[in-house]
């Protein structure tokens, strides 16, 4: 609480010089080393905590965080478990090329050992020239990348000039490091701005690597096996899609969390190939047989027709989103 | 500055037995590591591997963990990715503040003090070993150490290593380093030591990030794996 929340509150920060002190401006007074965030490290010296306590100032409360895990423990004790929140097990993978950027990923998302969406899209879009693909928890990942981009997008009107990745990072390595990693959301961002084409690997706990390529999920290690044998910096268009296309295929094949199809998004200077879906790996299969039975193959032995009057009240058409 | 931090049990409950997800991919990321930093007369040599790891998995086997906080002052980073990054973002944005304010360039010591103002007040949140190291004019332009490690300490050294492979090194310090060594030895005393540390250390690895840093300002070189000094003959 004291630590997530205060290490980037600038607009707190007062500027006060002491005399005689070497040290610059100091963090913003009255944070609060809270006690009861003290969550997994065992506290050797119990001097270094004050005993004086302060009212709770912001800040993200991790109370609840407590609550959760005796409720789950309690529940497993009786023998239920509790709902899995809906993660995509996923093989994301992201590549910079001659021009550009080539981001991929796999569309299935699991709820445990079921398969709860088939055809999910995980290549989320933050500007017109950043996308990002997200891995983990399909909540945070959704969610997080929707604030980045709204704030992106005003930072942009108050800029006046396209938003740089670099920015688009800082924002989601800042947002993920204040809530310590709760926020299950792994992503690979990438984009071209004025700077040139840039990818970068951001973890849920807010570390981030500026990397030519990178994966991530839970196929990271077959995608990264092809990456590391056939990448060659400046590469073309199409190998870079080749390449990207095998490397979410390696994912798919060999990782019970990924599957269906492959999307790519293409990035380039003034150009975004949003390819959805770029390869159906896996079709549904047709059947050979059918369980259809002829008319007239049970015999009728009596028929009685009772004809309901009804009438039409109202009648309204939906369709469904099956995009 | 044992081995890195595990992640906080809290979140990580859900359905174990069912996850298709590997329990890798939910471990904190953090920079396993070897830094080193070592003082010469004019200037301050420093160098790192580059290993990051998330649990058995390497995520970035080329690290750059020699972050510049200001001109002419670097800090080495060691624990977790996520808190040192931050706290080198927080460090790097005060001393630029300060630096403007003051207009000049700004002393080591007062990085190194922001440093331990971040890493003390949240010792119990954060897993982050620092060398902050660098050139200033102080005493007619000298490079200097400070080592900031787990807890938020600060103490000024000649010699500093840290990170989980340090433990290894320090009877090779010891015994190598010796005051009034040039630039140039640093910079092998150093490759050294690091070369040694990455080879016991399983969380160290990569490559071997040096750098240099001194008036005339920095100079970075990277020594890659068929490039490091051998010492084993089998």
């Amino acid at each position: 609480m004291g630590l997530s929340s205060h290490f980037f509150s600038y607009e707190n920060h007062n500027v006060r010089l002491y005399k005689g002190s070497t040290n610059a401006a100091p963090l913003p007074a009255a944070s609060i080393t809270s006690f009861t965030s003290r969550k997994h490290k065992p506290s050797f010296n119990k001097m270094a905590t004050l005993t004086v306590s302060r009212p709770l100032f912001g800040g993200f409360s991790f109370e609840n965080c407590k609550r959760n895990a005796l409720l789950e423990g309690e529940a497993n004790k009786v023998g239920c478990s509790l709902p899995a929140a809906r993660k995509t097990g996923t093989t994301i993978c992201g590549v910079v090329f001659k021009d550009g950027i080539v981001l991929g990923a796999d569309t299935r998302a699991t709820e445990g050992m079921i398969v709860a969406d088939k055809n999910c899209s995980k290549i989320h879009y933050i500007s017109p020239n950043i996308y990002c693909c997200g891995a983990g928890t399909a909540a945070d990942t959704e969610m997080t990348t929707q604030i980045i981009s709204s704030n992106l997008e005003l930072h942009a009107l108050s800029t006046g000039r396209l938003p740089r990745v670099a920015t688009a990072n800082r924002m989601l390595k800042q947002m993920l490091f204040r809530y310590q990693g709760y926020i299950g959301a792994a992503l690979v961002l990438g984009g071209v701005d004025c700077n040139g084409p840039h990818l970068y690997s951001i973890y849920p706990h807010g570390s981030t690597d500026k990397l030519p390529y990178v994966t991530m999920g839970s196929g990271s290690l077959a995608a990264m096996a092809v990456f590391e044998d056939r990448y060659k910096p400046d590469m073309e268009e199409e190998d870079a899609k080749r390449l990207v296309r095998d490397a979410i295929a390696a994912g798919i094949f060999n990782d019970l969390g990924s599957g269906s199809n492959i999307d790519l998004c293409v990035i380039t200077k003034g150009k975004v190939d949003y390819i959805r879906p770029h390869d159906e790996a896996n079709k549904k299969g047709v059947r050979t047989g059918d369980y259809k039975y002829k008319r007239g193959t049970t015999g009728v032995l009596t028929k009685a027709v009772t004809p309901l009057a009804l009438e039409v009240v109202e009648e309204t058409v939906q369709t469904m989103d099956t995009s | 500055m044992a081995a890195a931090a595990m992640v906080p049990i809290f979140g990580q409950n859900v359905s174990d037995k069912y996850d298709l997800v590997p329990d890798w991919t939910s471990r904190e990321v953090s920079t396993g590591t070897t830094i080193m930093a070592v003082e010469y007369d004019g200037g301050v040599v420093i160098g790192a591997d580059s290993r990051t790891t998330t649990g058995a998995y390497i995520a970035n086997r080329v690290t750059d963990k020699l972050t510049p906080i200001h001109d002419r002052i670097f800090c080495c980073r060691s624990g977790s990715a996520a808190d040192t990054q931050a706290i080198a973002d927080v460090v790097t944005y005060q001393l630029g503040f300060h630096s403007i304010e003051l207009d000049e360039p700004p002393l080591v010591e007062t990085a190194a003090n922001l440093f331990k103002a971040s890493c003390y007040r949240y010792r119990e949140e954060l897993t982050a070993g620092i060398l902050v190291a660098g050139w200033d004019r102080r005493k007619g332009g000298t490079g200097t150490v400070y080592c900031v490690p787990i807890g938020g300490m600060l103490v000024r050294q000649p010699v500093s290593v840290g990170g989980s492979g340090s433990s290894y090194i320090y009877g090779f310090m010891d015994s190598n380093y010796k005051p009034g060594l040039s630039k140039d030895q640093c910079l092998e005393l150093t490759a050294a030591a690091l070369s040694l540390a990455m080879e016991r250390d399983g969380s160290s690895g990569g490559v071997v990030r040096l750098a240099s840093i001194s008036e005339e300002g920095v100079e970075r070189r990277v020594l890659l794996g068929n490039q490091l000094p051998k010492f084993s003959t089998h």
